[in-house]
């Protein structure tokens, strides 16, 4: 079929209205009958739900730390008093409370550190320093002893601060672990890729309440007459080897998903083993498995609740603690509740939108 | 034959218990002699030049790289990859590198050369396969054709002796095949060892010393490619060229 003249086909017109408000909501809301109905259900839902909330959490609500009030108000609205009440307990558990400003500082300062870890412009050699300062001024402001500050037992560590720096340094250290273990699973030495299955498939074999068990009450009747680990360490070396095996997993999914012409061409360019790991192998693998990491992440965030199972009273140790023992308040442990929600939730969403940005950091190169 | 630069001695390897892969390869390949390897699929082409830098183990007979001989030898084989380039059918570039970064990584990872000296030399490579203007792209945002010129000059960073080719421009769209070609015809020119398995004829025709056809893991002939187009003497030979130059 051969013809003469070659004909171009007409250039279609441009969309229509593509900005703005109103094009915005006929696309998203009210594109077709099906979309419409559920937009107008969801609105219903909104209108007969908030009001009740509404009055609920702020109208009615008792803001003032006056148990009577509460009592008063009990079933037609919330019980803020509680918070306002029993607030230095819930954040700070069982540290002394004159000695409250240090576990403030430090948190703050290890946050800060973690916020600052997370923006690129500091991603620079100093970063490690600094994380060292931070570290050592975080123990010793919790711990005390020196510098004139009164000691303070590590059992009595409780709240966020405890919260933060078991979840912070979990993760730190076990995402290298977790990368060697993974290596380590793959790894052409029998030896080394037994050690690292078994390793992985016990821990995963049991939840982690008994591996803290274990680190808590039965680690020390195996260790010598007169020595003893700090409960704190041994907690956290639980949690660390827990979160390891785990995310040994998630790094060797990534691994797998390397293609082998990869490592040919490192094997062709003369690269060692651990260069093309470092080099090639790693930083695609790790880009790949942002999302389910960060998953983990977040979970190990939340994971550290169970510390509270050997007697550590971390940010909701802290609060069972604040109102278990006190008949006045007890019942108003809902709005407690809620308000450490908030806490967990405020951690928990910045980590999830802070994937969302490294993800669209590393597809830098995938796009076109 | 002047100096040999290349030698297979009886070579034999076997993919697990039965399938023979090579079947006592003889070759020897002089230095800055090109050398196109044809075949049909299967036939041991693409594992015999892989055997020349210890991609792939063989089980039986010798394989002597630029006077090493290839052995289980860690050593042997890091000396053999610092003489020998090679060039994929699928690139394998790295994709979360820069085109500079991919061809920078061997020589300041490998050679341990300043990062200034090795960017220069990248960009000598890139301006070698016309592709300088590209240095700052990731290898995912060009073309095939040219995601294959900088697998060329990525190899090329290392100052080879020895190139290997494994079907370079089989996983090319037929208007990009010639670009690579023609990279790889004025790299020819420069007296580097080439060793390249490919179904272009044509580059055969006017680039190769000597074409080497193989089959069922043998080399069956080898010939200078007038001779060996002209007239071939195997039956098997005949068949597969016919079979690829019919139209």
């Amino acid at each position: 079929m051969a013809t003469d003249t070659f004909t171009p086909i007409a250039a279609r017109p441009p969309p229509v209205d593509t900005e703005g408000l109103l094009p915005w909501l006929r696309r998203n809301l009210f594109g077709g009958w099906k979309s419409s109905l559920t937009t107008l259900l969801l609105i219903g839902l909104v209108l007969v739900l908030l009001p009740p909330l509404a009055q609920w959490g702020l109208f009615q609500a008792v803001f003032g730390a006056d148990a009577n009030a509460c009592q008063a108000a009990r079933g037609t609205g919330a019980c803020w008093g509680v918070v306002t009440e029993k607030w230095r307990v819930i954040i700070f558990g069982r540290y002394p409370f004159e000695q409250q400003w240090r576990p403030e500082i430090a948190t703050l300062l290890m946050v800060a550190a973690l916020v600052m870890s997370c923006v690129r412009w500091f991603w620079k050699p100093w970063l490690a320093l600094l994380w060292v300062a931070v570290l050592a001024i975080f123990f010793t402001l919790m711990g005390g002893g020196v510098l004139g500050l009164e000691p303070v037992r590590t059992d009595l560590w409780g709240g966020l601060p405890l919260t933060v720096m078991l979840a912070t340094l979990s993760i730190f250290l076990a995402f290298p672990i977790a990368v060697l273990v993974a290596l380590g699973r793959r790894s052409q030495l029998p030896a080394i890729r037994t050690a690292c299955v078994i390793y992985i498939e016990l821990i995963r074999g049991v939840p982690l309440i008994s591996v803290l068990f274990m680190a808590s009450f039965m680690f020390p009747l195996f260790m010598p007459q007169g020595m003893s680990i700090d409960v704190l360490v041994r907690v956290l070396v639980g949690i660390t080897l827990f979160a390891a095996a785990y995310m040994a997993e998630i790094v060797r999914g990534g691994l797998q998903a390397i293609p082998k012409g990869q490592l040919e061409a490192a094997d062709t360019l003369g690269l060692s083993y651990w260069q093309t790991q470092r080099k090639i192998v790693l930083p695609q693998a790790l880009a790949m498995v942002v999302p389910s990491m960060m998953n983990n992440f977040i979970s190990i965030f939340k994971d550290t609740s169970l510390v509270t199972i050997v007697s550590l009273y971390e940010l909701t140790g802290a609060l069972s603690l604040a109102l278990n023992s006190d008949v006045e308040w007890r019942p108003f442990k809902i709005e407690a509740y809620l308000f450490i929600t908030a806490i967990y939730f405020a951690f928990c969403f910045a980590m999830s939108r802070y994937s969302l940005w490294v993800e669209k950091q590393v597809a830098v190169s995938r796009t076109r | 034959m002047t100096e040999s630069i290349i030698r297979f001695d009886k070579v034999n390897k076997w993919y697990g218990n039965d399938f023979h892969v090579l079947r006592d390869i003889d070759l020897d390949v002089a230095k800055g002699e090109r050398i196109v390897i044809c075949g049909p699929s299967g036939s041991g082409k693409s594992t015999l030049i892989r055997c020349v830098n210890a991609l792939e183990e063989y089980q039986q007979g010798l394989v002597t790289v630029a006077g090493t001989a290839l052995t289980d030898d860690v050593k042997a084989i890091e000396a053999v990859r610092k003489q020998v380039g090679m060039v994929f059918q699928q690139f394998n570039l790295f994709p979360h590198l820069t085109v500079i970064e991919n061809l920078t990584l061997a020589p300041m990872w490998v050679g341990h050369m300043p990062k200034k000296d090795a960017e220069s030399r990248a960009m000598q490579q890139l301006e070698r396969v016309r592709i300088a203007e590209q240095a700052k792209k990731y290898p995912l945002q060009l073309s095939g054709g040219q995601q294959q010129r900088v697998a060329i000059a990525r190899a090329l960073c290392l100052t080879p002796k020895i190139m290997l080719f494994d079907e370079p421009t089989s996983a090319l769209d037929p208007e990009m095949i010639n670009e690579v070609l023609d990279v790889m015809i004025e790299l020819a020119g420069q007296g580097i060892t080439m060793l390249c398995v490919t179904h272009e004829m044509g580059f055969a025709r006017s680039v190769a010393d000597r074409v080497i056809f193989m089959d069922q893991g043998q080399i069956v002939e080898q010939d200078a490619p007038e001779a060996f187009f002209a007239n071939p003497q195997n039956e098997r030979t005949r068949d597969f060229l016919s079979k690829i130059i019919a139209h």
